[in-house]
């Protein structure tokens, strides 16, 4: 049996310090203009094109980042959904979205009921602090989601800085 | 060819699910950077991946540009029967890179 | 005087005495410690940690044949695991030949120009650093156990000199930040007390590999310093002091930083 070993602990965030971080992330993101980054509308155009419109029900999807990020280059994400995952009920697929990337879409991840568990674990670019919201698509054709705000923050003396 | 790293186990109960871990070398270029002249380094991404099961699709990706360089993707399976595990990867340019594992089941 | 504006008490203290915090060996702390648990598992496991992709292009080079010898490393130093335990371990080395230190990276390309007649591998190429990660991989979890070496105590002293030298237009020593505030912040990341244990790293924020001298250079950058070149004896006599300040510390390569 093997064991999975990225943590699924989230950092605990003091809102006092989570000004000053949010800041601090703002000024270092600089790597992408500004022109060229999603919005919320975007993201929210991204879903829709995803779903073909259909309702989204919140809840059943994990979305397991750190709260606090050391860089956003790599970022470790995890999704899970709640589902059997038999023959008659399981996910068909996770999208991940985001809304401050140049681009909404992260990656659509398709599943079978092989697939023994709805997870998926992959490591994503976050060019800013933002909200990372992943939807899972069931086998009855019904919707979930999930979402998590996360602090990107930069590592000291940043190459080229 | 690009190097891939994959982590599969070599043995199986019947019906265990098991974890696979996949990760290809790959820059993920995300066509939004500049290069030292100021000129956007060109797209250059894996943007399918495919991992099959005896022949039979399993579990695959679309990817974008907000995925990390060296690709890595983990995802679970369940041990059905001894076989061929194969994982595809195809680049922007329609290129593809194929990794095959071996699996007992028990 | 000059460092005035950034921290006025500290740096009147600092230009009287210029004498730092050397990090007593209880307290010494890889910089694998300072980093989120995350990026800790991320090297842990050999599966997920991205330098393992550069340790097997290191293993298909150390088995290719080059140059006009037509000689691979295997062909001299046969299986890596046995003849390359250690060595990164105990490197930089005195080269009795040049009469000065050499790191892995200047001992892989002296084998390729004198062994095997082929041409050295460019700092920093993807080819010698993958032969520099697989050959440190093969002291991962061994002591770093710089050689007694007599010949090597000058250059060892210039580079605790080099390690104490302020720099740059920032002017600050490695030693102010990574002696004197270590385990503090810069801005919102952790200041590590940098050893040199764990190279070459995979660096999230470089999405690859790189050196030791790479990271000097990048910290160089940052104190608006113009960075020594590839290869230079100054980068060299660094690695020699950073080696001896992280005596007995674990061999990590290849870590994962951010």
């Amino acid at each position: 049996m093997k064991t999975q070993i990225l943590s699924t602990q989230i950092s605990k965030t003091d809102p006092s310090r989570r000004t000053f971080l949010a800041g601090a992330a703002g000024a270092a993101v600089c790597v992408i203009a500004p022109s060229a980054r999603a919005t919320p509308e975007e993201m929210a155009q991204a879903i829709k094109d995803f779903t073909g419109g259909k309702p989204v029900r919140e809840g059943g999807v994990e979305v397991d980042i750190p709260v606090l990020l050391e860089s956003g280059h790599s970022v470790p994400t995890i999704v899970r959904v709640d589902s059997p995952m038999n023959a008659q009920n399981y996910v068909r697929a996770i999208a991940v979205f985001n809304e401050r990337n140049p681009q909404p879409n992260v990656g659509v991840f398709h599943l079978t009921p092989r697939s023994g568990r709805a997870f998926v674990s992959t490591r994503i670019r976050l060019g800013d602090s933002q909200k990372v919201v992943a939807v899972a698509q069931m086998s009855d054709g019904s919707f979930r989601s999930g979402s998590i705000d996360v602090i990107v923050t930069l590592p000291a003396c940043v190459e080229g800085a | 060819m690009a190097r891939a790293l994959i982590n599969v186990p070599a043995k199986a109960k019947k019906g265990e699910i098991i974890e696979i871990k996949t990760m290809l070398s790959h820059p993920m270029e995300t066509g939004f950077r500049p290069a030292a002249d100021g000129k956007l380094v060109p797209r250059n991404i894996i943007k399918r991946f495919v991992c099959t099961y005896d022949g039979e699709a399993v579990f695959s990706a679309d990817l974008f540009p907000a995925i990390s360089a060296n690709p890595f993707l983990s995802f679970t399976l369940v041990a059905t029967n001894s076989g061929v595990i194969t994982f595809s990867w195809t680049d922007d340019n329609g290129q593809t890179q194929v990794q095959t594992a071996k699996i007992e089941v028990a | 005087m000059r460092a005035l504006w950034i921290l006025p008490g500290c740096a009147m203290l600092l230009a009287v005495t210029s004498a730092h915090a050397e990090i007593a060996a209880h307290e010494r702390k890889s910089g694998a410690e300072f980093m989120s648990p995350q990026t800790q598992a991320m090297q842990a496991d050999d599966a997920s940690n991205p330098g393992m992709l550069a340790v097997l292009d290191g293993e298909a080079a150390w088995n290719e044949k080059a140059g006009a010898a037509n000689k691979a490393c295997a062909d001299c130093h046969g299986a890596a695991e046995q003849s390359m335990k250690g060595v990164s371990a105990r490197y930089p080395a005195f080269n009795a030949a040049t009469s000065q230190p050499i790191d892995v990276a200047g001992q892989v390309n002296q084998c390729r120009t004198g062994r095997q007649q082929a041409q050295p591998l460019r700092a920093e190429s993807r080819e010698l650093l993958a032969l520099t990660t697989y050959i440190g991989l093969q002291s991962r979890g061994m002591s770093v156990a710089p050689p007694d070496d007599e010949r090597l105590t000058p250059f060892r002293e210039r580079g605790k000199a080099l390690f104490n030298q302020r720099l740059g237009q920032l002017n600050f020593s490695c030693a102010h930040c990574h002696e004197d505030n270590w385990g503090r912040k810069l801005g919102s990341a952790p200041i590590p007390q940098a050893h040199a244990n764990a190279y070459p790293i995979y660096r999230l924020e470089w999405q690859d590999v790189g050196s030791l001298q790479r990271r000097l250079r990048n910290c160089m950058s940052g104190v608006r310093a113009a960075p020594y070149s590839y290869g230079s004896i100054e980068f060299i006599e660094l690695e020699l002091f950073l080696a001896e300040r992280a005596r007995g510390m674990a061999v990590e390569t290849p870590g994962v930083r951010p």
